[in-house]
């Protein structure tokens, strides 16, 4: 028999702050001259300081510096802004819909709006977007109306994805982004397939990826690195680091912290960004791009913010956390922190934002107000119930077809 | 008098039974640690019995489960959750080609006394993929046992049996019925306060596998349920006016087929209710079995009421789920001569 090894039984980890706690983050040791921008044709083991360090352009004085510095012009970051206020307004409208019953479910971006919008800003139009449930903003990007997002989430008879998808499982192909699914991670390497088509096909496209830091447990997060690495798909890969998978600390998603260094062993270039400023991501998206459209293959990038929010409509983070924590985040607020530059910079005033902020809540309130003229979960009209049957293949065999004539006796009974 | 309980405070106190009665009992899952799990089941479970007895697992179902087999096999007594039946999938092969097999595949040196607990099932709006009641997809895999539970009763009983057992079992937990009985009208929501399946005894007692559940009991027609359908089929009896045995099967591997075969020699008629879709479904198995044994006392062709054979919708899913009215006209259409 084995003997015993005295100590306490299974090294569990736990998250650093529970509730109760109070809340704190070792101040960020990065600054935005830190780091090289290597030469795009660079190999992984290059990269090794980037995945280790963390890549910004904004600093705590609000100006951009750096090898990174996108030098963006004033209107492209000023559109950036009005993106990511769009969609944090949006999203909090539509959390008060939630509650009242006219969406079953709802998920915001709260602290991670530069994410999808900046990265989706960098690229070309005809790039692929196959995102997460936390990358809606890119659509507005690409031009989505809003009311059509909001007739999604709230399951009405103008819903495009037919009652069939809780509400911010969003698809909208003349954006090329690409229906998103509740299983985690099954799009990580999914996305890779979509690159190596584009490839194949001999155009210029690239693919951007998604995946949470607790996904990046699950195998579809390995299978893409390998699959990107051999075949070297034009793709990017992005393991958002937001800290949380619902109530499981990123502690029980990687032991040393850091998602960026996964990249390295199988080849891939792989860089550390912070999530919350929107021109050092912007930057880091543009080089990958880069890469990816000169045939280089893939680059593996960690985006590195914090989840202010809850997961969902359904979760209480005070549960699990202490509720301010977010704000105590070193990497701050990502609307701010442009907001903040643009004002160093003599280029937007608080005027200018309240306006804009104004301007922005009344069109949300607006495309609200529009939606719900066709209905809303609370009271329907729905999606016509047909929409069971319809799409499950292209053309209903004939037991599907015996089997919506018995719906529609029940239904119209 | 015996305490209420609802079925996440039966499950709960089923876990914490366990766990309080045999140390080789450990649980992970997602957020089932600190949190104690999205749908509250494991709830001051960790606080109670410690960190290495109740935990966090990275997101990895299929990490979750064959980190289980490997304790299983190691001499634990594995409990982990999937937080929605519907994201089983990537364990699949860890369940159906791994734990279903080892003990044949060893000759009998290894097994695997791991329980899956998942919930299961609709009626939360959930869309496709948090509605799903997949247990056909594992009564096709020899080597596993299946359990599907029903009331606050039976799912403390029956989860103690299934983690007391040595092979390996997925656990199903009817989710819409967590707070109470599921009747089909959503505008009606009972909780199971005053319900008689909600008298849960605080201490040690198991449902063994295997044995089915007379929820009613009647002569014209025999009606075979599990699940939140259970309560569906005892509305749609009530409505039909027709004199019902009603089985809940509660095990679907093995299932009680001298239950089901006595009561259909009495009656002579036959439905079947599963949410599930019906290709393939679990009801096809029992049909097939049905007639094999009961050909000749069968006065009509058995029903089966299911779901449709296609994804489970969002927005309309009473359009999907069998309500008591689909129900109640198959029952009365047995009784056609």
């Amino acid at each position: 028999m084995s003997e015993g090894h005295g100590a306490d039984p299974l090294h569990v980890p736990d998250a650093p702050h529970r509730p109760g706690d109070e809340a704190g983050f070792v101040e960020w040791p990065w600054s935005p001259e830190d780091l090289e921008r290597p030469d795009i044709d660079c190999d992984a083991p290059e990269t090794a300081s980037l995945a280790e360090g963390l890549v910004r352009v904004l600093g705590d004085d609000n100006k951009s510096s750096g090898n990174w510095d996108p030098k963006l012009p004033i209107e492209e970051m000023k559109s950036g802004l009005e993106h990511m206020m769009r969609l944090r307004i949006f999203d909090d409208r539509m959390m008060k819909m939630q509650r009242t019953g006219k969406l079953s479910f709802y998920m915001r971006s709260y602290g991670e709006e530069a994410v999808a919008i900046a990265q989706t800003m960098a690229l070309k139009e005809q790039d692929w977007l196959f995102p997460t449930y936390r990358q809606p903003g890119a659509q507005f990007v690409r031009g989505r109306e809003m009311v059509s997002m909001i007739c999604h989430c709230i399951g009405n008879e103008m819903d495009n994805v037919k009652g069939r998808q809780m509400p911010v499982h969003y698809t909208y192909r003349d954006g090329r982004f690409i229906s998103v699914s509740s299983p985690v991670g099954t799009q990580f390497s999914q996305a890779v397939g979509v690159a190596l088509a584009s490839d194949y096909k001999g155009l210029d496209e690239v693919t951007i990826t998604w995946i949470g830091d607790g996904a990046s447990a699950e195998g579809d997060y390995h299978y893409a690195l390998n699959f990107a690495s051999i075949f070297q798909a034009p793709v990017i890969l992005n393991v958002v680091n937001n800290q949380w998978a619902i109530s499981t600390h990123k502690n029980f998603a990687s032991k040393n912290g850091n998602f960026a260094v996964r990249g390295l062993p199988y080849g891939i270039p792989s860089i550390r960004v912070d999530g919350n400023d929107f021109l050092a991501l912007y930057s880091v998206t543009a080089w990958a791009r880069e890469r990816a459209s000169a045939g280089l293959g893939p680059t593996h990038i960690e985006v590195l913010t914090y989840r202010a929010g809850a997961h969902s409509s359904s979760d209480d983070p005070s549960r699990y956390r202490p509720s301010d924590i977010h704000s105590f985040w070193p990497g701050g607020d990502p609307i701010y922190r442009l907001r903040d530059h643009l004002k160093e910079i003599g280029e937007w005033s608080d005027e200018e934002h309240q306006k804009l902020s104004e301007r922005i809540d009344s069109e949300v309130m607006a495309a609200y107000k529009e939606a719900v003229k066709f209905g809303d979960l609370a009271d329907g009209p729905y999606p016509s119930s047909d929409a069971i049957f319809t799409e499950v293949y292209e053309n209903p065999p004939w037991h599907l077809e015996e089997q919506w004539d018995e719906m529609k006796r029940w239904r119209d009974s | 008098m015996m305490p209420n309980m609802n079925m996440v405070e039966s499950v709960n106190n089923a876990l914490d039974t366990m766990l309080s009665k045999d140390n080789d009992v450990i649980m992970f899952g997602e957020d089932i640690g600190y949190f104690g799990g999205v749908f509250r089941t494991c709830d001051g479970l960790q606080e109670k019995h410690g960190k290495h007895r109740v935990f966090d697992s990275p997101l990895s179902e299929g990490g979750i489960a064959a980190t289980a087999f490997g304790m299983g096999i190691n001499g634990l007594r594995p409990v982990v959750e999937i937080q929605f039946a519907d994201y089983i999938f990537p364990a699949y092969d860890q369940i159906v080609n791994e734990m279903a097999k080892v003990r044949h595949r060893s000759g009998g040196e290894f097994w695997c006394p791991v329980t899956i607990r998942t919930p299961a099932g609709g009626g939360i709006r959930g869309g496709h993929h948090h509605s799903q009641s997949p247990e056909a997809q594992f009564t096709h895999t020899p080597g596993l046992k299946v359990v599907y539970c029903s009331t606050p009763y039976n799912a403390k009983g029956l989860l103690i049996s299934a983690i007391e057992d040595n092979d390996p079992v997925i656990f199903f937990e009817p989710k819409r019925c967590y707070r109470g009985p599921f009747y089909g009208d959503p505008h009606n929501v009972p909780t199971w306060s005053g319900h008689p399946e909600a008298e849960v005894p605080e201490s040690h007692y198991s449902i063994p596998l295997g044995e089915a559940r007379l929820a009613m009991e009647g002569d014209r027609c025999t009606v075979i349920s599990w699940g939140a359908m259970v309560h569906v089929c005892e509305q749609a009896i009530r409505d039909s006016g027709i004199s019902c045995d009603l089985i809940d099967l509660q095990t679907l591997v093995p299932w009680d087929r001298e239950a089901v075969v006595t009561s259909i020699e009495k009656t002579g008629r036959c439905v079947i209710v599963h949410e599930a879709p019906k290709t393939s479904g679990f009801g096809a198995e029992m049909a097939a079995s049905i007639q094999e044994r009961c050909f000749w006392s069968l006065e009509s062709p058995i029903e089966r009421v299911t779901g449709w054979d296609t994804p489970f919708p969002h927005t309309t899913e009473w359009d999907y789920m069998p309500g008591p009215d689909r129900v109640a006209a198959a029952i009365a259409k047995t009784q056609e001569d």
